[in-house]
Order: structure tokens, then C-alpha cells, then sequence
């Protein structure tokens, strides 16, 4: 009770809200209410692998019958991005692949979030060069990061807790995350 | 340093005598004109040919009963910008580019590699795929991160590197933190 | 319109004429492992013509190894082929010894082998059972994951990684086998061999997994050839060639194993080879495990192989080449090698070129799935589209070794 209570004061305040919304937004009825859609959300994230590289691998471990990650909640791939929630950028995204990531991570309904596994796509990795992108921040918002040159699963799921946590904290109402900041993917043309 | 001599020995000297695909090779290939070196430095034979011949050297070595090679195992290039040193015939031929095929016959086991020199203005070679059609790819992929030019490859663009890329990476004269990102300003 | 139709003579074939729909199987699609994108020609559901486009985790491996020295390109190699990692450590290092001309002590190519064979395994366990996912063979696909936690606990006492092992160096490797290794690999065998067991009675026979992989993706012998199929590919269709009998190198001449061959080329024999193979190399660790000496695991000259911390501290030479390696690399002697090893998907071929410096001049890997991958139009052209995805398991490209 007490952390939704922080969480709904600390809410900026260049979010629209009607007056309404504002002074009821305190009240016992829609804090409860707050707390049973990011219970809802965090113990049930429809994941989005976007697999490219040996992460991949680990991946299949951490989803495997020894690490799984079945018991968080989150078992279910759902490999179309409209209906996904959580999408899971495990591998190296070279710079052909990454107007296909934005295109991805703007069609995928809201609330969404964004899991950087690996190192690559925290900042690239070992691969400093022409061809790789220093780390997908550099394209789509990212909620969590979980270094490792392949993580240990448990780091993975280490990583699943925090981002579960993250979401128990957020503000429920007008959390849109919208398009990547760097808008439609479809005009590509060569920068720099 | 006791390796470094055993080398000059086995590259000046050709060892003590060459063997069998070597031996045919030159007793065939010898008299056209279109040998340049040989070696079979650690083992591996190596013959060394004429951007010009390259279609002829090949057709022989695919067909010719006693060498029978029917694969192409890899085609690649190697940038010798800085180095010629290493092999003592680029010099005087200024070359910079040479195409390396490596070729292995799987009916007599036995391996060799054919290599090609080019001069840095005019890199261009015949394409083998006439005579292996798995040549397709690896051309391809020189073309991409080289920039050697294959005449009478069916479809000769880029495939590990996107449309908009300018210029071909792999030189040693493009950088290799040179980034040219399709998307993002940061990047 | 229809009174203009009567008057012209209304051509019913012409107007129920069909048309080729042209669908995108992107880059980010499940069944594709990694990235490759088909640009696929359907007619109803018959593939017309397809069309692969690699290159979507290019991360430049060659301008990378370019930058390094000798001996810090092992973990790049690693990335290449993920699923059976040491694999490609292990032809890196032979290619670059024989570039030196040193061989390394016996010891140690006993270790090389039998890690070799469990990365081998690895890869076979993830190529298959993620083959038995596509399909739809859940339980099966759990069960091989299962059997390769418990290979990679093993390597994992040894290596001390995973996934992404780098335990060779150059005339060498970096560590002994820990205690207890050989009861360890007993009991974990033993039950790899009856998990195995339960793989197989669950797909083998089974009329679903046979209806899809038999006289799918088929290809014949000489095409196989042209188009430089090596490995399990090469030998469903019936060619015996294997590196490790062909060209035999560490101890494989020494190793009693049998090479799995099949007869018709399709999906359901690569499947088959591969099932054989895990088990021929179970075979091979064991014999290893039996057959090897004592000894020193790394060669003896410091020129090449970092010098132990007693022996740097204590004396001048080991001191100085210590130095050399940390600061400029080995100075390998300048000329060319190629080294093939027989990698989880076929011919794995390392060409070094050297310029005498502490650095490669060059690097080449020859990627087995790059020729693999360049036939699957010839695999596909005719088939159903559902017969792309099995075709496309067997064939196991990893897209780490075909992008580079």
C-alpha cells in the first residue's frame, strides 16, 4: 500500500490528467484497483524473443526444464508483436537488423517492455566495428539490462524479478510508451 | 629463430620433392604459360596463376582424371596493402588483391589452392561458377567486403552487408570503427 | 460488364487464372533459427521460387581478428559456431601451430579430442531437438535441453563456461581436467544415453515426424558435391567423408568410431546421421578418457605458449617472451596455412595468413552452413512451404558461422 501511495505522488505532473482522475486517484478503491493490473501484468509477460545470436542458446536454457522460467510467469512466446508484451532482444543486432527491431518494437501493443540479454545488445559486447550496434538504446527505450557473454540463466531470471518489481512500481494510467524515439522505421537511408 | 629458417628452407627449397598433384600439375600446366610460383609451404600445394588463365587453370584441375577435383571447398581474398613482403612475386607484379580458392577432390582425397593475384585498379577475375556452381556465394561475398569483381557471375550484389553500404570493409584502408548506420543518430 | 463479357467471348480459364503471392518470411521469425530472411513465390502453398538473404548478424569477424593478437582471437571464434563451441577453438589453434610448425604434447590432444567430441555432442543435441520443436515435438525438443545441461555441467567443470567455452590457446589449452571428472562423466553418460534412448522412441518410428522429414528436402550426390555440402549433410547422401577419417588429425587415427553414412539425402536421414553421430562420439570421450597419458598439457616454449608464473618470475627468457606476447603478440613466422577440422555442420577451414607481426594478416573462416545455406533454393524449389522448415532445421545454419 505504501509504495503505490509513493509511486501515485511521484507521478509527473505534465501527464493529462482531468481533475477527476487526479482527486480520486488517492482513493482506496482505484489503488487496489492499481495493484491488481500490475499484479496481472508482472506474474503473466507474454515474451517476444527476438532470438539472433548465441544468447539464443542460453535462451533455450533459461526457458528449459532447469532454469524456468515457467514459474515467473512468463512461459508463453507469443511470436507476433501485437500480441506480446515483453519483448526479449537476445543476441547481436547488427546495423541490417536494426530497422527491423524498431519495426518491431513499434508494432507491439501497449503496455510493452524491453529486456536487453547479453551483452551485445547492452552495448554491443566484444564487437566494437562497422556492423554492430552499441547497444540497443541506442534504437528502442530499455527497461532491464542483463550483461553476461552468454548470462547464466540464473542472471536471467535475476533480471525477470527486477523488471517484475519495475512494473509493480509504475503508474498503471497513461503509461503509453508509444514508437521508438527514432519514429517509423521505413525511411532508411545511410546517416553519417 | 629455429622455425623461422625451417620456413625460408621449405619455401625457397620446395622441399625435397614435390608431390603427386603438384608434380601434374606443373608437367600439364607448366608449358602454357600460365604458372607463375609454387609452393607447398607446411604441407598445403599451392600454385599461383594468371588473372587471364584462371577459367583454363580451373577446368583442368576439375576434369583431369588423375586430380579430379569437384569441390570448391572456399573462395576468398586476402588485402596484401602493407605487405607484400610475404609472398616475393606481388611486388613485381603490383598486385594487392589475390584470390584464394582452395579446392579438395573427394574421389582421390587430396587437397590444393589456387591463388590469383589482381593489381588494385583493375580487380577483376572470371567467375568459376560455370565450373562449381557453390562458387555463387563466396563471389558474392568477396564482391561485398572486397570489391573484386567476378565477370559472368549470374548475380553479382551484396549479401552480408545491406544495399546502402558504400565501400567494401574488409580493404585495409576502410576503418574498422567507420560507422555508417542505417538507422539512428546516435549509432 | 457482364454484357461486355458475353459480347468478347468470355475466357473462363483466363479469368480463374491464378497468381503467385510473394510473402516475406522476415528476419525475426521463429522457425528461422536466427536471422535469415525468404523472400518466398507462392503458388497456393507450393514454393516457386525462393529466395535467401543472409548477412543479418554480420558482426564482422575478420576485420575483428585483424585488431587482435594471435591469441585474443579465440573468443571471437567461439561466436562462430555457438552450439559447439570449442570446435572452432580448436581448429583456430591447429591452423595457427601449423603456420608455427610446433605440435603439441599428447596430453593434450587427447583433451583436444574428447572436448571436441562433447562440443560436438552439444551441437547435435541443439540442432536436433530444436528440429523436434518446429515440428512440434515439445516434449522431445525438453528432453534433449535436458540431456545438454548435463553435458554442459560437465564442460562446464572443465572450461569453466557454458556456452562460449575459449579453453584452447596456441600450444595449448588453459586448464587440466578437474577431480572427479571421470566418475562425473560416467553417471552424467548414462543418463545422456537414456535420455537418447527415450528421443528415439518418441520420433523415430514416429508417423507424424516421418510423414514430414522422409523425402523432404532431398539432394543428390554430385549436386551435394558442386555445391560444397560437407559434414552431415554430405553424408546423408551417402558420401563417406569426414575429415577426422580423411585427414586424420590430434589423436582420431587412435580412435575406434564408426562414420554414420545415409543413402538418400533427405531430412530424415540427416536426422539419423546426427542421432548416430552423438552416440559415435560418446564412444570416442570414453576412449579417451581410457587411452590418456600423463604429461603436460602445454608446449614447452614460451616463444608461443605463456610461460607459468614460476617460471616468469624466476627466469630471464620466459620473463621476456612474456613480455613480447603481452605487448605485441607472438610473432608468428610469416607465411600461410590452412587447417580443416571437422566442425558440428561439416568442413570447418581455417586459412591464416601471417606477416611476421603479433597480429594476423588474415583470418579466414570457411563457414560449412554458407555452402549449405546457398542450395536451399535447390532444396525447396517444388515442395510445400511447410517442407521449408524441416529442410531448413537439418540444414542447421548457425547463423554466427554463416554471417560471420
Amino acid at each position: 500500500m505504501g509504495v503505490d501511495e509513493m509511486a501515485h505522488k511521484e507521478r509527473p505532473t505534465e501527464e493529462v490528467t482531468p481533475g477527476e482522475i487526479a482527486a480520486l486517484s488517492d482513493s482506496v478503491i482505484i489503488t487496489q484497483l492499481s495493484r491488481l493490473v500490475s499484479w496481472g501484468r508482472q506474474y503473466s509477460f507474454f515474451l517476444y524473443p527476438f532470438i539472433t545470436a548465441c544468447c539464443g542458446m542460453e535462451f533455450m536454457s533459461v526457458a528449459g526444464p532447469r532454469y524456468d522460467i515457467d514459474r515467473f510467469g512468463a512461459a508463453l512466446p507469443r511470436f507476433s508483436p501485437r500480441q506480446a508484451d515483453l519483448m526479449m532482444v537476445v543476441g547481436t543486432i547488427s546495423h541490417k537488423q536494426a530497422p527491423i527491431l524498431v519495426k518491431v518494437y513499434n508494432q507491439m501493443a501497449e503496455p510493452k517492455w524491453v529486456f536487453a540479454y547479453g551483452s551485445c545488445t547492452v552495448s554491443g559486447g566484444m564487437y566494437n566495428n562497422y556492423a554492430t550496434v552499441q547497444g540497443i538504446d541506442t534504437l528502442v527505450p530499455v527497461d532491464v539490462y542483463v550483461p553476461g557473454c552468454p548470462p547464466r540463466p540464473e542472471m536471467v531470471l535475476d533480471g525477470l524479478i527486477m523488471l517484475q518489481q519495475k512494473v509493480a512500481r509504475e503508474p498503471n494510467i497513461n503509461m503509453t510508451r508509444g514508437v521508438s524515439p527514432l519514429g517509423e522505421a521505413d525511411d532508411r537511408k545511410i546517416i553519417g | 629463430m629455429g622455425a623461422m629458417e625451417m620456413n625460408e628452407e621449405k619455401r625457397r627449397g620446395q622441399g625435397a620433392s614435390d608431390s603427386e598433384v603438384l608434380a601434374r600439375t606443373k608437367a600439364v600446366l607448366g608449358p602454357m604459360g600460365v604458372m607463375i610460383h609454387t609452393h607447398s609451404q607446411h604441407g598445403d600445394d599451392t600454385l599461383v596463376a594468371h588473372a587471364e588463365d584462371v577459367l583454363k587453370v580451373m577446368e583442368f584441375l576439375r576434369d583431369d582424371k588423375s586430380l579430379k577435383f569437384d569441390m570448391m571447398m572456399d573462395l576468398t581474398v586476402v588485402d596484401y596493402l602493407g605487405a607484400e613482403e610475404v609472398h616475393p612475386y606481388l611486388k613485381p607484379m603490383n598486385a594487392r588483391f589475390e584470390v584464394v580458392y582452395h579446392l579438395y577432390s573427394v574421389e582421390k582425397n587430396h587437397r590444393i589452392r589456387v591463388k590469383v593475384p589482381l593489381p588494385e585498379d583493375s580487380p577483376y577475375v572470371d567467375s568459376v561458377t560455370g565450373i562449381w556452381v557453390g562458387a555463387d556465394w563466396f563471389e558474392r561475398e568477396a564482391w561485398d567486403l572486397y570489391g573484386v569483381m567476378f565477370r559472368g557471375h549470374p548475380n553479382l550484389k551484396r549479401i552480408l552487408l545491406y544495399e546502402d553500404f558504400v565501400g567494401h570493409p574488409l580493404r585495409k584502408d576502410y576503418g574498422k570503427m567507420k560507422r555508417q548506420p542505417l538507422i539512428g543518430p546516435v549509432n | 460488364m457482364k454484357e461486355e463479357n458475353r459480347e468478347k467471348g468470355y475466357d473462363f480459364h483466363e479469368a480463374s487464372r491464378t497468381e503467385t503471392m510473394t510473402i516475406n518470411m522476415g528476419p525475426s521469425h521463429p522457425a528461422t533459427h536466427g536471422t535469415v530472411k525468404f523472400f518466398l513465390t507462392l503458388d497456393g502453398e507450393t514454393i516457386e521460387d525462393i529466395d535467401v538473404e543472409i548477412g543479418y548478424l554480420h558482426r564482422a569477424f575478420e576485420k575483428e581478428c585483424e585488431a587482435q593478437k594471435w591469441n585474443g582471437v579465440f573468443p571471437y571464434t567461439d561466436r562462430l559456431d555457438y552450439t559447439a563451441s570449442v570446435l572452432n577453438n580448436v581448429g583456430y589453434a591447429m591452423a595457427a601451430e601449423k603456420l608455427i610448425g610446433i605440435e603439441v604434447p599428447e596430453r593434450c590432444q587427447y583433451l583436444r579430442t574428447m572436448i571436441s567430441e562433447m562440443a560436438r555432442m552439444s551441437g547435435h543435441y541443439t540442432n536436433v531437438g530444436a528440429g523436434a520443436l518446429e515440428l512440434g515435438a515439445l516434449t522431445a525438443f525438453i528432453y534433449f535441453i535436458e540431456a545438454r545441461e548435463l553435458l554442459w555441467d560437465l564442460i562446464e567443470s572443465v572450461c569453466g563456461a557454458r556456452l562460449t567455452h575459449n579453453y584452447v590457446r596456441i600450444g595449448g589449452l588453459t586448464n587440466d581436467l578437474p577431480d572427479g571428472f571421470r566418475e562425473n562423466v560416467k553417471r552424467v553418460f548414462a543418463k545422456n544415453r537414456k535420455l537418447w534412448d527415450d528421443f528415439d522412441i518418441m520420433l523415430t518410428k514416429n508417423r507424424i515426424f516421418l510423414d514430414r522429414m522422409r523425402d523432404t528436402g532431398g539432394i543428390s550426390q554430385k549436386d551435394a558435391i558442386a555445391w560444397g555440402f560437407t559434414g552431415p549433410c554430405l553424408r546423408a547422401t551417402g558420401v563417406p567423408y569426414d575429415v577426422r577419417r580423411a585427414q586424420p588429425y590430434l589423436v582420431y587415427d587412435r580412435m575406434n568410431f564408426d562414420i554414420p553414412v545415409g543413402t538418400t539425402g533427405d531430412n530424415f536421414d540427416r536426422y539419423l546421421v546426427r542421432m548416430e553421430e552423438i552416440k559415435q562420439s560418446m564412444s570416442i570421450v570414453e576412449q579417451c578418457l581410457a587411452q590418456m597419458p600423463e604429461g603436460p598439457i602445454n608446449v614447452d616454449d614460451a616463444r608461443w605458449r605463456m610461460p607459468s608464473k614460476d617460471d616468469s618470475s624466476t627466469r630471464m627468457e620466459p620473463l621476456i617472451f612474456h613480455f613480447k606476447q603481452v605487448i605485441e603478440g607472438p610473432s608468428i613466422p610469416v607465411g600461410e596455412a590452412y587447417q580443416a577440422v571437422e566442425g558440428a555442420n561439416g568442413e570447418l577451414g581455417y586459412y591464416l595468413v601471417s606477416n611476421g607481426g603479433g597480429k594476423p594478416w588474415k583470418c579466414r573462416v570457411r563457414p560449412p552452413s554458407f555452402a549449405l545455406t546457398s542450395a536451399l533454393p535447390l532444396l525447396v524449389k517444388g515442395s510445400l512451404l511447410a517442407d521449408l522448415i524441416p529442410t531448413f532445421d537439418m540444414i542447421n545454419l548457425i547463423g554466427g558461422e554463416c554471417d560471420r
